[in-house]
């Protein structure tokens, strides 16, 4: 074959490719999207499961969800920061820094199944929390942190380094200039971090199974040791073992819409605020 | 031969060359000297094309190899950089054997005949006077020879597929003052085959090497003479005060 | 003042220094909790705590195993002689049914069945060729007509090369992990084998011929392709890919370990296609130049230059991607329809190790053998998802020195 020829063949194939990978997001997105869209309600976002769950809303769920976040973030959020800052700014380059950097790696790489389990065995069983919006959070939270980590040593890496030998040398000590310089130049990209984490921990199943997700729970939490309802495992629930799979069909469609809506949203969210801070820290 | 006509070049609004006609002879080194950011590799790079990997790019005025418009439509750019072989500023060998670098070109244009291949490497290699060094370690990585070997293996790459014209972009600059004396010699040697042209911060190198030399400045080419004449007596005070180190 | 605020900063800067170890004290909790749990296993009897296997003292038969008391039970078994006894037809004998042979006063029922023990002694010494399960609580005294008969402990063999994986068996539980480990590996070799071409195809579109305005339309796009929930992927997969891959191919049931493929593919396919790019983005630009300059079409180029250069990188995203496989476990869990039997063929249900922690955790009570079983899952998977991990940082730091 001419050589010519095989370029546009190829090029051609990987013109396809990319083409088919765009339509298989737009298939999923548009098949939850198609089927969910009537189902969306002001009612269904704000009233609890009846009938089985074949009717009503999927508000515990949403609000189990919220609970997950809030309580994961709070957890993941600080610890991650700092450790970030530490491997940053103060650990240099040496082994430990390393040693930490391949240690985020791996429990980035762990199976989220492996957290439920864990989470299982620590804050269920061993701590004694049962099954509880405090055991679901930190489970998740200690999933969530190589994400937050890495978000913000990247967000700390594109602060200048003259910027800290500036503060510095105006006789700084390194935590001021952490704390007043480097913190608020890299502050919009962290946050871009915290809600990709949000992101992530919002469709979360196996981490939640045993940990805090209840089945059909219509009430709402009272304290940290409640347990709660959850939109992934919901979605999962009334798709797979619901007392009427086919009835229960719409609200799935619904869930698995508001699911893919807080996803898309916050991957919107992140994207428009690191191109509009991207571009203010390259002039500024 | 190669020929500018009034060359006006562009990077998106920025002109970076001005209104440049010139002509390069067969077997001649020519050199294009010139503080950075003048230009000078810039319009090296028109003669292979290889500015076309940039984009937002434009070109105004003609450029000519062998008399035909090598910017005109239809013209295949792989045939043309065919023709015109190129040296980087750095040593840039793939990470292949020596032997396999040198059979490149060959292979991506279609070359199949092994003898053949074998051949033109030998004498690829010799023409850049590395044969003698790299004989016993044809299929060792190219990452194993020194700095200067990389470059003359580089110069034996763009050899190896017989082209007329060899660009060398500032060739020595990333060497050691051995090795680019060896290059320097080996530019020397090739002149009787190839038509060279030369992009050099180092104006002793022009000196040395070229028959004629191009001076550059703001993308403008300010002077254009036979080397000796330049460095001797140059028609132009830029030129002049260049050459005598006012200028960087 | 000055004075405190220096001790303020020291104390702040140690409690960096000490959530700079979060991450390394989490993997430690979570090995000695995984481990511990898991390991546990194999200090466990084969038969359910506080149960034992009884026998006739003249049955020559001392001790049996796992599979040899699942096989008497389920009547597979059926003659002693096969298990080095007599040639007699084996006597399965079950607690219930005591209670048909003596009435409750016989049994002493007011007396919190006084009489049990020696009842059941009764039965055992008159049956040479029984076999009975019975709680240790009212166990038959042993005497010179009745013996235990050893069941020993679950032993890793058993774990790693056992081919049934049946937790809930009585009165032997089955464990054997090699179903679930091949059901892993094909359901994830397949997506692989499936993503890789695709995935790679899109790394190079998008690092090599994507103008700008492309590369922003699709890189957003694949990073909200690997936001999408697992359980969402999982939703998709049941309610099209079954039914579709049930009428293309024509099958009895469309949740098979090719659903499951289709979708960890689809799955697995960000990463690949960020860390192939990301890889193939790194390679010098001269080296891309000094082929172009030798005449080199931008195809030849990219499969003779960038692509060898980047083998590392590639490897890399090849590797991680079946690790992202290997461990997804809602949308496996929803699609590949569970079956732990051994996988024959891709078009039959399978499960894998995720989808069994999934599926079974819950029901496991805490502390029992198939609890402990699980979490041992759960260290099969750790240990992989490790390998992979120090694997893919070992690739992609062995630079481009070797290479022919």
């Amino acid at each position: 074959m001419n050589r010519k020829t095989s370029q546009s063949l190829a090029f051609w194939i990987f013109r396809v490719f990319g083409i088919i990978v765009l339509g298989i997001l737009l298939w999923i997105i548009g098949f939850v999207v198609y089927n969910g869209i009537g189902v969306i309600s002001w009612e269904f976002l704000t009233t609890a499961p009846t009938d089985g769950m074949t009717a009503g809303g999927i508000m515990p769920a949403i609000v189990g969800t919220m609970c997950l976040v809030l309580g994961s973030m709070i957890f993941a959020f600080p610890l991650g920061v700092m450790s970030a800052i530490y491997t940053q700014e103060y650990a240099g380059n040496g082994f430990v820094v390393k040693f930490i950097r391949v240690m985020t790696n791996n429990l980035a790489g762990i199976p989220s199944i492996v957290f439920g389990l864990f989470g299982m065995a620590l804050f269920v069983n061993t701590l004694g929390f049962g099954d509880s919006i405090l055991a679901g959070s930190l489970t998740l939270g200690i999933l969530v942190l190589p994400l937050v980590i890495r978000t913000t040593e990247e967000a700390l890496k594109s602060v200048p380094q003259s910027f800290r030998s500036g503060s510095l040398a105006l006789g700084a000590t390194k935590l001021q200039t952490t704390r007043k310089v480097v913190l608020p130049m890299a502050f919009p990209n962290i946050i871009t971090g915290l809600i990709l984490s949000i992101g992530r921990v919002s469709g979360e199943t196996a981490p939640i199974l045993f940990t805090v997700a209840a089945y059909f729970l219509p009430k709402l939490p009272n304290s940290i040791f409640d347990q709660v309802m959850a939109l992934p495992y919901h979605l999962y629930v009334i798709a797979t073992t619901g007392k009427d799979i086919e009835a229960s069909r719409p609200i799935a469609y619904g869930t698995a819409l508001v699911l893919i809506a807080i996803v898309l949203i916050m991957n919107i969210l992140a994207t428009m605020l690191r191109r509009h801070f991207g571009k203010k820290v390259k002039t500024g | 031969m190669i020929e500018t006509k009034k060359v006006d070049f562009f990077y998106g609004d920025f002109q970076a060359l001005k209104n440049i006609s010139m002509r390069m002879d067969k077997n001649t080194v020519t050199a294009f000297i010139g503080p950075s950011g003048c230009g000078k590799s810039t319009f090296l790079r028109l003669f292979n094309r290889m500015n076309d990997l940039i984009p937002d790019i434009h070109l105004k005025g003609e450029c000519l190899i062998d008399g035909q418009d090598i910017y005109a439509r239809g013209v295949e750019v792989d045939e043309l950089r065919k023709k015109v072989g190129m040296v980087f500023q750095k040593p840039n060998p793939f990470p292949k054997s020596i032997f396999e670098n040198v059979a490149y070109g060959l292979r991506v244009n279609g070359m199949r005949d092994k003898n053949f291949i074998e051949q033109r490497v030998e004498e690829s290699l010799q023409s850049a006077a590395l044969w003698g060094e790299v004989k016993d370690k044809l299929r060792k990585s190219a990452f194993e020879l020194s700095g200067g070997q990389q470059q003359r293996l580089c110069i034996a790459r763009a050899l190896a597929i017989s082209p007329s014209i060899v660009l060398m972009d500032e060739p020595a600059s990333a060497l050691d003052p051995i090795s680019t004396a060896k290059i320097e010699e080996l530019i020397h040697d090739l002149k009787k085959h190839y038509t060279i042209v030369i992009v050099t911060h180092n104006m002793q190198q022009a000196a040395r090497v070229s028959d004629k030399t191009g001076f550059f400045m703001l993308g403008e080419l300010i002077e254009f003479s036979d080397t000796k004449k330049m460095f001797i007596n140059p028609e132009k005070e830029q030129t002049q005060n260049y050459i005598t180190g006012r200028f960087g | 003042m000055k004075k405190l605020r220096k001790i303020l900063e020291r104390v702040i800067e140690a409690m960096l220094t000490v959530s700079g170890a979060v991450t390394s004290i989490a993997i430690l909790l979570i090995v000695a909790f995984l481990f511990r749990e898991g390991l546990g296993l194999f200090k466990s009897p084969t038969v359910e705590r506080g149960y034992a296997v009884y026998v006739n003292s003249a049955n020559p038969v001392q001790s049996l195993l796992p599979w040899q008391l699942k096989e008497i039970f389920d009547f597979q078994i059926e003659n002693w002689n096969e298990l080095g006894g007599p040639d007699e037809e084996i006597r399965v004998f079950r607690f219930n049914e005591i209670f048909s042979l003596y009435t409750d006063e016989q049994l002493d029922a007011d007396n919190d069945y006084a009489l049990l023990p020696e009842r059941l002694a009764e039965v055992i010494a008159a049956n040479p060729a029984i076999i009975a399960y019975l709680p240790q609580r009212y166990a038959p005294v042993e005497d010179e007509s009745v013996k235990t008969v050893q069941t020993g402990t679950i032993t890793m063999a058993q774990f790693f090369l056992g081919r049934k994986w049946m937790p809930t068996a009585k009165p032997a539980a089955q464990f054997g992990v090699l179903p679930l480990v091949l059901g892993t590996l094909m359901v994830s070799f397949m997506a692989i084998l499936i993503a890789l071409p695709l995935g790679l195809g899109v790394a190079i579109y998008m690092s090599e011929l994507a103008s700008e305005r492309v590369r922003r339309l699709l890189k957003p796009a694949i990073e909200l392709l690997a936001g999408i929930p697992s359980v969402v992927y999982g939703f998709f997969g049941l309610v099209v890919l079954v039914p579709l891959v049930q009428r293309t191919f024509n099958l009895d049931v469309g949740e098979t370990a090719f659903t499951g493929s289709l979708i960890l593919a689809i799955m697995a396919l960000p990463t690949i296609i960020t860390v192939a790019e990301d890889a193939m983005r790194n390679t010098p630009r001269a080296m891309r130049e000094a082929s172009l300059a030798m005449g080199a079409t931008d195809w030849q180029t990219i499969y003779r230059v960038v692509i060898p250069y980047s083998l590392s990188g590639i490897s890399a995203a090849v590797v991680l991607g079946i690790g992202r496989a290997i461990g997804e476990t809602m949308a496996v869990l929803m699609v590949t329809g569970n079956a732990a039997v051994m996988p024959h063929t891709l078009f039959e249900p399978v499960r894998t190790i995720p989808a069994t922690i999934a599926a079974e955790l819950g029901e496991a009570a805490s502390g029992s053998s198939h609890y402990q079983a699980l979490f041992m899952l759960g260290c099969i998977l750790f240990v992989i998802t490790l390998i992979v991990s120090i694997t893919a940082e070992a690739i992609s730091k062995r630079k481009h020195e070797v290479g022919v």
